[in-house]
C-alpha cells in the first residue's frame, strides 16, 4: 500500500508517508508497529481503517476488500475497525458528555440495545468506570478515565479489529500499566485484533505478538515480538533498539553503545535504494541503487536489507 | 528539622525544606511541601515522579520563577557561586538573582521550540545569552564562540547552522541548540525538564550522551527532571522520588533501582515495561495522584499504599536511613 500526500505549493513534490508497505494480521493477534516520527506508522493505520484514502494499493478485511468501497459497505467495515486515537484530550468531544459519545456509534450503526442506560452501565464496568462517570464531560475525569472511554467507545460495537495509535504515549507511567492491561483482558474476553502503534518499543514488545520496524515509509523488519527485540537484523532496528533506554542501570552501563549518525531524511525526498543507505555503517554499492528485497530469517522472521539477500 | 544549613564542600546546590503554594479560586494548591535536596558538583541528580508530583515547580522555584497565584512560602536555597559565595537564592537581591540566571544557572526546557525566538538565528541566541553577562565582547567573537558552541553538540555544518533561523531545523537539533545556548556561559548547574519526551529516541540516545559528556567535561550539576526511568537509570547518579509534592524516597541510582523501600518507588518500578526481561504482567497502582488542594492528612500516598497503617493515616513520616546516602519517608522503615 502506500499513502502519498500532495505538496502544497507544489504539483510534483509529494510527501511518500507510506511508500510500499505490505502486511497481514492474523485473526487474534497484536501486530506492533514501531518507528520514529516520520516513518509514517500513524498514516499506515489510518489509511488502514480508511480514515485516509490509499493513494495505490490494497486493504483486504476477512477476504473482502475494502480499498474502495463506500456508503453500506463503508460503514459495514467500520463497524467492525474501529481505532484509538492517542490523546483523549481531543479525542473525546468535550461538550458531550460520556454517554452521549458512547452512543454515538450505536446510533450510527442502528444497534438496538434495550435500555440505553442500564446498557451503558454494563458496558463501562468492563473498562473498570461506573455509573456515576456517564454524565459528566470529559474534564471533569481524569487522563487515565478519558483514555477508558475512548477504549470503550472503540469496542462498544464489538468490532473485530482494532487500530491503537499511540494509546498511552500522553498517560503517565503508572496509569499506563493500567491500561495495557486492560487492553489485554478485552483482547482475551472479545477476541479483538489488535495493530499497536507506538514509539514506545519496550510497551510495542510487552503487547505484541509480532512487531514491524518502519523506517520513512516502508517497512525494514518485521517478525515475533521477542525475536525482533533479542536479534534484531537489521541495521536501523539494531541502533533504534540500542536506543531505547532501560530501567536498569546496569545494564545501562555495561551495554555497547550504538548511536546513529545524522538525522532522519525528509519523506518528500527520500534516498535512492535503500531509504536507510546514507545512515548505515554497512551500506555497500547496491544499497545506493536499488530497494532491497525480501530476505527470509527463519520461518517468520523478515528483513528488507541488502546485507541478507540471497545471492 | 536537622538538615544541613549549609553547603557542602563540593556541593553546588542546597534546598532545603521548600514549600511553594498556589492561592487559586478552586482553593490552595500545595505544590511543594517540604522538599530537600542536593546536587554535588559534576553530578547528575534525577528527580523522577508523574503529573503532579511538583518535580517542575521545585526547579521553577530555585530560581524565584514562580508567579502568582503562586507562592514560595518559605525553604532555602544555597547556590555556591563562581567566585566560592555561597548565597541562598530565595533571599538574594533581583539583580544578583538576574547575574545567576543564564549565567551559573541556566534551564534547557521540554519544547525547544518555545525556548527559541523565531525571528532571531542560533547565533544571535548565543550572542544575545553572552552579552547579557559580559559587556564587552564583539559580535565577531561571539560567532566563533557559538560556532563552536554548536560543534560541542554535534551540529554538522555548525558554520552554516549557526546563521539559521529555528524553523530551519528539525527538533532534534533546535534541542541542541538550546543546549548550546544554555551552556554558553558554562553554567555551574544545568536544570533539564524533561528535555528529550518530545524527540525520538535516536535522537534522545545522542542528546543525553552529549549532556553526560559535556557534564563530565565543564563539572557542571545537572538536576534532570524526567518521569522515564529508563532515562534516570542511563544519566543520573542520585535519584530523588517525587510524589503528591514531596519527596518520598532518594538514593544512589542503584539503591533506588535496586533496593527500592517506599511502596510508590516499588510499584512505579513495577509498572514500567523492561523490554529486557520477559514480563506476565505490568503492576499498576489503584487510584489516582491526589487533588493538593487538600492533601490527604498523613502520609500523602496512604490512600494508594497496600500497605498503610493506622499511623500512616494521621502522621507525615519523617526520613529514615536505610544505607548511607538512602532514605525513605515511610512509617514502614521505623522499626529498622
Amino acid at each position: 500500500m502506500k499513502k502519498y500526500f500532495g505538496v502544497r505549493g507544489s504539483f510534483r513534490k509529494k510527501v511518500k508517508a507510506v511508500d510500499g508497505v505490505s502486511l497481514n494480521i492474523k485473526r487474534g493477534e497484536t501486530l506492533g508497529v514501531v518507528g520514529e516520527s516520520g516513518c509514517g506508522k500513524s498514516t499506515l493505520g489510518k489509511t488502514i481503517l480508511r480514515l485516509l484514502d490509499p493513494t495505490s494499493g490494497k486493504v483486504i478485511f476477512e477476504s473482502r476488500d475494502v480499498t474502495k468501497v463506500k456508503g453500506g459497505a463503508l460503514r459495514e467495515y467500520w463497524r467492525n475497525a474501529q481505532m484509538v486515537f492517542q490523546d483523549p484530550h481531543t479525542s473525546l468531544d468535550p461538550r458531550m458528555t460520556i454517554a452521549s459519545t458512547l452512543l454515538e456509534p450505536i446510533r450510527q450503526f442502528k444497534i438496538d440495545v434495550g435500555d440505553e442506560e442500564e446498557f451503558l452501565v454494563k458496558q463501562m464496568e468492563v473498562v473498570g468506570l461506573g455509573r456515576e462517570h456517564l454524565y459528566r464531560y470529559p474534564h471533569e475525569l481524569s487522563g487515565g478515565q478519558k483514555q477508558r472511554v475512548a477504549i470503550l467507545r472503540a469496542i462498544i460495537t464489538r468490532p473485530k479489529f482494532i487500530v491503537l495509535d499511540e494509546p498511552t504515549s500522553s498517560l503517565d507511567v503508572s496509569v499506563q500499566a493500567q491500561i495495557l492491561e486492560l487492553l489485554k483482558d478485552l483482547q482475551k474476553k472479545f477476541n479483538l485484533t489488535y495493530l499497536f502503534i507506538s514509539h514506545d518499543i519496550a510497551v510495542v514488545k510487552y503487547m505484541s505478538n509480532r512487531m514491524a520496524v518502519m523506517y520513512l515509509g516502508k517497512v525494514v523488519e518485521l517478525g515475533p515480538a521477542d525475536t525482533v527485540f533479542e536479534s534484531p537484523q537489521h541495521p536501523y532496528t539494531q541502533f533504534l533498539l540500542a536506543a531505547v533506554p532501560v530501567p536498569d542501570p546496569n545494564i545501562t552501563r555495561s551495554r555497547k553503545k550504538m548511536l546513529i549518525q545524522g538525522e532522519p531524511p525528509s519523506p518528500i525526498n527520500p534516498p535512492p535504494g535503500c531509504r536507510f543507505h546514507p545512515r548505515c555503517p554497512h551500506a555497500m554499492d547496491i544499497c545506493k541503487r536499488s530497494e532491497p528485497p525480501l530476505a527470509m530469517i527463519g520461518n517468520s522472521h523478515c528483513v528488507y536489507c541488502w546485507l541478507y539477500a540471497k545471492k | 528539622m536537622s538538615e544541613a544549613f549549609s553547603l557542602g564542600e563540593n556541593e553546588v546546590l542546597r534546598v532545603v525544606d521548600l514549600e511553594v503554594r498556589f492561592y487559586t479560586y478552586a482553593g490552595v494548591v500545595h505544590a511543594v511541601s517540604g522538599v530537600s535536596f542536593y546536587v554535588k558538583e559534576g553530578e547528575a541528580v534525577a528527580l523522577v515522579g508523574e503529573t503532579g508530583c511538583g518535580k517542575t515547580v521545585t526547579t521553577r522555584a530555585i530560581t524565584r520563577l514562580i508567579e502568582s497565584p503562586g507562592r514560595i512560602e518559605r525553604g532555602m536555597v544555597l547556590f555556591r557561586r563562581r567566585n566560592k559565595k555561597v548565597v541562598d537564592l530565595l533571599k538574594i537581591s533581583d539583580e544578583e538573582l538576574r547575574e545567576i540566571r543564564g549565567n551559573e544557572i541556566a534551564y534547557v526546557f521540554q519544547d525547544p521550540t518555545s525556548a527559541l525566538d523565531p525571528l532571531y538565528t542560533i547565533g544571535f541566541h548565543i550572542h544575545e545569552t553572552v552579552t547579557a553577562h559580559k559587556s564587552k565582547i564583539s559580535r565577531k567573537e561571539t560567532l566563533k564562540y557559538a560556532v563552536e558552541l554548536l560543534r560541542k553538540v554535534l551540529i554538522p555544518s555548525p558554520e552554516v547552522r549557526v546563521k539559521n533561523y529555528p524553523h530551519e531545523m528539525s527538533g532534534g537539533m533546535r534541542q541542541r541548540s538550546v543546549i548550546a545556548i544554555s551552556l554558553s556561559n558554562m553554567p555551574k548547574l544545568l536544570i533539564a525538564d524533561e528535555p528529550t519526551t518530545n524527540l525520538d529516541v535516536t535522537i534522545q540516545a545522542q542528546i543525553l550522551d552529549l549532556v553526560r559528556r559535556l557534564q563530565g567535561e565543564f563539572k557542571m550539576g545537572i538536576i534532570l527532571i524526567t518521569h522515564n526511568l529508563g532515562i534516570v537509570a542511563e544519566t543520573a547518579n542520585r535519584v530523588y522520588v517525587m510524589y503528591a509534592g514531596k519527596v518520598v524516597e532518594e538514593g544512589l541510582v542503584d539503591q533506588v533501582f535496586y533496593n527500592p523501600q517506599h511502596p510508590y518507588t516499588r510499584l512505579l518500578l513495577r509498572s514500567v515495561p523492561n523490554p529486557l526481561r520477559r514480563i506476565e504482567k505490568l503492576e499498576s497502582i489503584p487510584g489516582v495522584v491526589p487533588s493538593l488542594i487538600n492533601p490527604p492528612k498523613g502520609c500523602r500516598f496512604h490512600p494508594r499504599c497496600p500497605f498503610a497503617t493506622g499511623k500512616c493515616i494521621v502522621e507525615d513520616p519523617p526520613g529514615f536511613d536505610i544505607e548511607k546516602d538512602h532514605k525513605t519517608f515511610c512509617w514502614l522503615l521505623e522499626k529498622r
